[in-house]
């Protein structure tokens, strides 16, 4: 069983609409990289180009902040819960 | 706790009280100061200037003052607000803290449906003024929020006053009658370009209407973030988003797409070059500005700052300031 990576509205278009996808790896950065693999540009929307999870962009491994964890080296496991959350739009 | 609604406070004109008194907290909402920020943009020619419009000075901290007023006053007008109703809107924040604001003022319950990632000095401040929030997925965005409002008020319609501000015409007419007048007043008519983010669209419709009726030539450019996922909390990026009504991109004569990072540090740059900390919108906005100012030869650029900073301390927006901070040691 994979992580469960659950997708923001605005990178639904990635994902063919879907709301939660699977993704392999031991660690955040390689379940990103898994994204990248399965949804071709979703990887460049989280990261800048130096590969840091861009500032705006939140991501939660069972509801923890991963910039309180190990940031993109935090270690997961199958069944474990990762969250992209977007900045707030509109007034 | 609620004791009566204090209607009249309302209804009363401002000018009922002495220069330099106000009888109400809502009599102080709007005539916002203009900003020469015009060192911001070195590169220009000597003859552009750019003046920003600072929102954050009214009483609620937030061009969304002007907006919820409107849209409240013309509730209790017509009938649709009345006592034992509660005010009710889906909002990213500003909008809420407005509407909280006016709620508390008038002695009307206030109901808010907003992502749950907002800031937590948000809250704070909402909590403080009394209003009670629902939260909807910070995955949804502001759109979850709307169709989250949207449901509340289908289950009990009638115990709601919703000013609905993403389709509302008083939330552009409020910048028709006082924003737009404002500008053109403090810069004397010379005022050549309007630029202004783009949340639910009234700031640069009605402010842009008001200045074209005074001289059909004055451009009118919206920012609006360049991509779908972004960080410039209050902005939308239409292409993705549900449309406002009250937003008609026909009217407009140019956008701006605002790179997230661009526009923060943009916000770095002004709180360590001209002592001004403002929000991210406000970033965008400058950042627009600048790019529309490069092409003139002459003019007068006038933008929204639509907040102060202090309100997003505890957000991502800060999370690149030390490194900004190296990169610009003599900033």
């Amino acid at each position: 069983m994979p992580v469960k990576v659950r997708i923001p509205t605005p990178l639904r278009r990635f994902t063919g609409g879907s709301e939660e996808v699977g993704a392999d790896g031991a660690t955040v950065g390689a379940v990103v990289e898994d994204l990248e693999r399965q949804f071709a540009g979703i990887k460049e929307r989280l990261c800048d180009e130096e590969g840091r999870v861009r500032r705006f962009v939140n991501l939660y491994l069972n509801g923890d902040d991963i910039r309180f964890l190990s940031h993109l080296d935090s270690a997961t496991k199958d069944g474990d819960e990762l969250s992209i959350v977007p900045a707030i739009a509109g007034g | 706790m609620n004791a009566a609604p204090r209607v009249a406070a309302a209804a009363r004109a401002p000018q009922d009280e002495p220069a330099g008194r106000a009888g109400s907290i809502l009599d102080l909402v709007g005539n916002t100061p203009l900003l020469d920020v015009t060192a911001m943009a070195p590169e220009l020619s000597p003859r552009v200037r750019l003046f920003a419009k600072l929102e954050g000075c009214n009483p609620g901290g937030s061009v969304k003052d002007r907006a919820a007023l409107w849209m409240v006053r013309h509730g209790l007008a017509s009938g649709a607000l009345r006592p034992g109703k509660t005010i009710i809107d889906s909002t990213s924040g500003n909008t809420g803290i407005a509407l909280a604001m006016i709620g508390a003022a008038l002695g009307y319950p206030v109901t808010l449906v907003m992502p749950e990632n907002v800031s937590r000095e948000r809250k704070r401040i909402i909590a403080a003024f009394g209003a009670r929030v629902v939260y909807s997925s910070g995955l949804e965005g502001s759109d979850g929020a709307i169709l989250r409002c949207r449901a509340l008020l289908e289950e009990a319609p009638d115990r709601y006053f919703k000013p609905d501000q993403y389709f509302n015409p008083l939330n552009p007419q409020a910048h028709i009658e006082s924003t737009g007048p404002e500008i053109w007043t403090a810069t004397a008519g010379q005022v050549t370009h309007f630029v202004a983010g783009i949340g639910t669209g009234g700031t640069v419709m009605g402010t842009g209407r008001a200045l074209k009726a005074r001289n059909a030539r004055v451009q009118v450019i919206a920012a609006e973030p360049d991509d779908a996922l972004h960080g410039l909390e209050g902005l939308k990026h239409m292409a993705t988003s549900i449309v406002p009504g009250i937003y008609h991109e026909a009217e407009l004569d140019g956008k701006v797409a605002v790179p997230t990072d661009a526009a923060y540090d943009l916000v770095y740059a002004l709180g360590a070059r001209l002592g001004l900390i403002v929000g991210q919108s406000s970033g965008a906005a400058l950042y627009a500005a600048r790019k529309v100012a490069r092409d003139l030869d002459a003019g007068t650029v006038v933008m929204i700052f639509p907040d102060f900073g202090n309100r997003y301390l505890s957000t991502n927006l800060w999370a690149g300031w030390d490194e900004w901070r190296q990169r610009h040691p003599s900033a």
